[in-house]
């Protein structure tokens, strides 16, 4: 149980039960979807880009909790920051989950230390994943469906 | 005087009996994951395999190995009458006439492929047709859906019900002159549907129209009757039926292969080869090229002797008795509903549960040792159908017993308990 809770940690329940920014976001300059063929996750992320800031962002479909809750979280994060400063927190998360992190510090992770558990499960590694790569194909103008296979 | 194995199955300590015997022979069984006893609930995705399979292909490489049909030496003639023995074990094993009616292919996919591609060429036009059923796997849609964009043919499905089961009016309803050919799942590896094949084969037998039917779900279930049956093909892979991965087989009438072109070219289906004209060779080789996968193919034989030595009746009473079990526990859990309620349904209960996506139960299973399916299982159009993105898939061998259809169940409470 001890490993389950390490994955499913209360913020990822949370997340996943009441998602932050689920809804279609109409002045939206950037959108692109996200799947993972294998599961049948899927989603569509909502960005509004004005200069160089991600102004608002949003995000709406169907998946397992770790990858909605990552979803969620994400787009709370991401709100107000630049580009670089997201891809930033994108490279974060990447080493975090994939458990190539040196010196996990919670109090600098915040609410993405949550995600911790999830490179003990490398099976859902892609599943926390999808949303942000989506996220940074959306940054680079890709109009393509970002897929994990 | 007791004629059905069955019986034996009504008395609790014979069967705690017959179970320790089957489970003895599949030392897999004895794994643990995670600090859990394994409790091995993915079958139709593959079996495990018993003593005798794994005994015989390492036996194969250490005494016998050589290349066959070729060789003049002692290793090569007796590893080709090894490797020929399976095919006459196959072809008594599914009641065909001839072994020249058994092709040795990598499994159930290339089966169908190889029909596709040879029946397709030869038979199949601009125009014509092509009827599966709508819960079909992928590997008996998509080779259908590239020969009909390879001749500009047309695929139809015939639908299913809210129940699983196919609509049979509705499937009469689809067959007509332009009707090829009908591609149809014995049982769903989604659903667990056991399709009435044998009527829907009489039904596009009336109107002149050859079926096949994909057994990779039944054989492990199901004695397989191709006579019987009258199919015209019938596909089936050895790692559904407790035998290694990479080796399969398809029936096809002798008439019917004979009238087909080759699928693919090289050694062994040939008989005489000139740059200018290449004679093929005899049913079956003439869709054999190349090395076939020779360990494999023994390890197949051996596979099927474990079978045929089984008790068939005892079985098929045990395996449903699972299948009731696994049912009736799993209806009783409050949010969880079965997808797949068929009239005859053979070693699948599909499920999903409210709030709880499939792929999160199956991690938390996995934690407790429980290794379940959880996904689309390769037919997404069925997952369409019942508007769902994926199902949590428990599927049954003649090794699983209640014990473990009862972790099962603590499993999903475990799961509601995470996810409170």
């Amino acid at each position: 149980m001890s490993d389950l809770r390490a994955l499913y940690q209360e913020i990822i329940l949370e997340h996943n039960k009441n998602p932050r920014n689920y809804r279609k976001l109409p002045e939206a300059n950037r959108m692109l979807e996200g799947y993972n063929p294998l599961c049948g996750d899927h989603y569509t992320l909502y960005l509004k880009i004005v200069d160089d800031t991600i102004v608002d962002i949003s995000f709406e479909g169907a998946g397992c909790a770790i990858s909605k809750a990552s979803a969620s979280v994400m787009t709370t994060l991401l709100k107000g920051k630049t580009k670089s400063e997201a891809e930033k927190i994108f490279e974060t998360f990447h080493l975090l989950v994939t458990g190539e992190l040196k010196d996990i510090s919670f109090e600098t992770l915040g609410k993405l230390g949550a995600f911790a558990g999830v490179s003990e499960f490398p099976a859902r590694v892609k599943c926390a994943s999808l949303a942000w790569h989506t996220m940074r194909s959306a940054l680079e103008s890709k109009t393509t469906a970002v897929s994990t296979e | 005087m007791i004629t059905s194995g069955a019986a034996i199955l009504q008395n609790d300590e014979a069967l705690r009996a017959w179970t320790a015997r089957v489970r003895k022979e599949f030392p897999i069984l004895n794994e643990h994951v995670h600090n859990r006893r394994l409790v091995y609930l993915d079958n139709a995705a593959t079996t495990q395999k018993p003593e005798s399979v794994l005994s015989s292909m390492e036996a194969y490489y250490r005494h016998l190995n050589s290349n066959i049909h070729r060789g003049v030496h002692f290793l090569s003639e007796r590893a080709t009458e090894a490797y020929e023995g399976v095919r006459e074990k196959v072809r008594s094993f599914i009641n065909a006439s001839t072994t020249k009616e058994i092709l040795f292919v990598r499994g159930t996919t290339e089966a169908i492929n190889l029909v596709a591609d040879s029946f397709g060429r030869a038979f199949v036009k601009a125009g014509d047709e092509v009827l599966i059923s709508g819960m079909e796997h992928h590997s008996n849609i998509v080779p259908w859906q590239l020969l009909c964009e390879r001749t500009g043919a047309s695929l139809k499905v015939a639908p299913i019900d809210d129940r699983g089961d196919i609509i049979v009016e509705e499937f009469e309803r689809l067959l007509n002159g332009r009707t090829r050919i009908v591609g149809l799942t014995h049982v769903s590896n989604a659903l667990g549907t056991v399709n009435p094949v044998k009527h829907l084969i009489g039904l596009a037998h009336r109107r002149g129209i050859p079926v096949l039917i994909d057994g990779a779900q039944a054989a492990p279930h199901l004695r397989i009757d191709v006579i019987d049956l009258d199919c015209d093909f019938y596909a089936l892979s050895a790692h559904k039926m407790y035998g290694p991965t990479g080796i399969g087989v398809l029936y096809g009438k002798q008439k019917l292969l004979e009238s087909m072109p080759p699928y693919q070219g090289g050694g062994d289906m040939i008989r005489s080869v000139t740059f200018e004209k290449t004679v093929f060779n005899d049913l079956p080789y003439k869709f054999e090229a190349g090395t076939p996968s020779i360990a494999e193919g023994i390890g197949f034989g051996a596979a099927i002797d474990f079978l045929a030595a089984l008790d068939w009746e005892a079985v098929r009473v045990y395996e449903n008795n699972l299948l009731v079990q696994a049912t009736d526990a799993l209806s009783g859990i409050p949010g969880l509903r079965i997808i797949g309620t068929a009239k005859e349904k053979a070693g699948v209960v599909s499920f999903v549960m409210d709030d709880v996506h499939p792929h999160d139960i199956g991690t938390i299973l996995d934690q407790e040792g429980i290794a379940v399916r959880t996904g689309h299982h390769c037919a997404q159009p069925v997952m369409l159908r019942y508007g769902i993105p994926a199902t949590v898939r428990a599927s049954f061998a003649l090794y699983n017993m209640k014990e473990e259809i009862e972790a099962l169940v603590r499993g999903i409470y475990k799961v509601k308990e995470v996810f409170h």
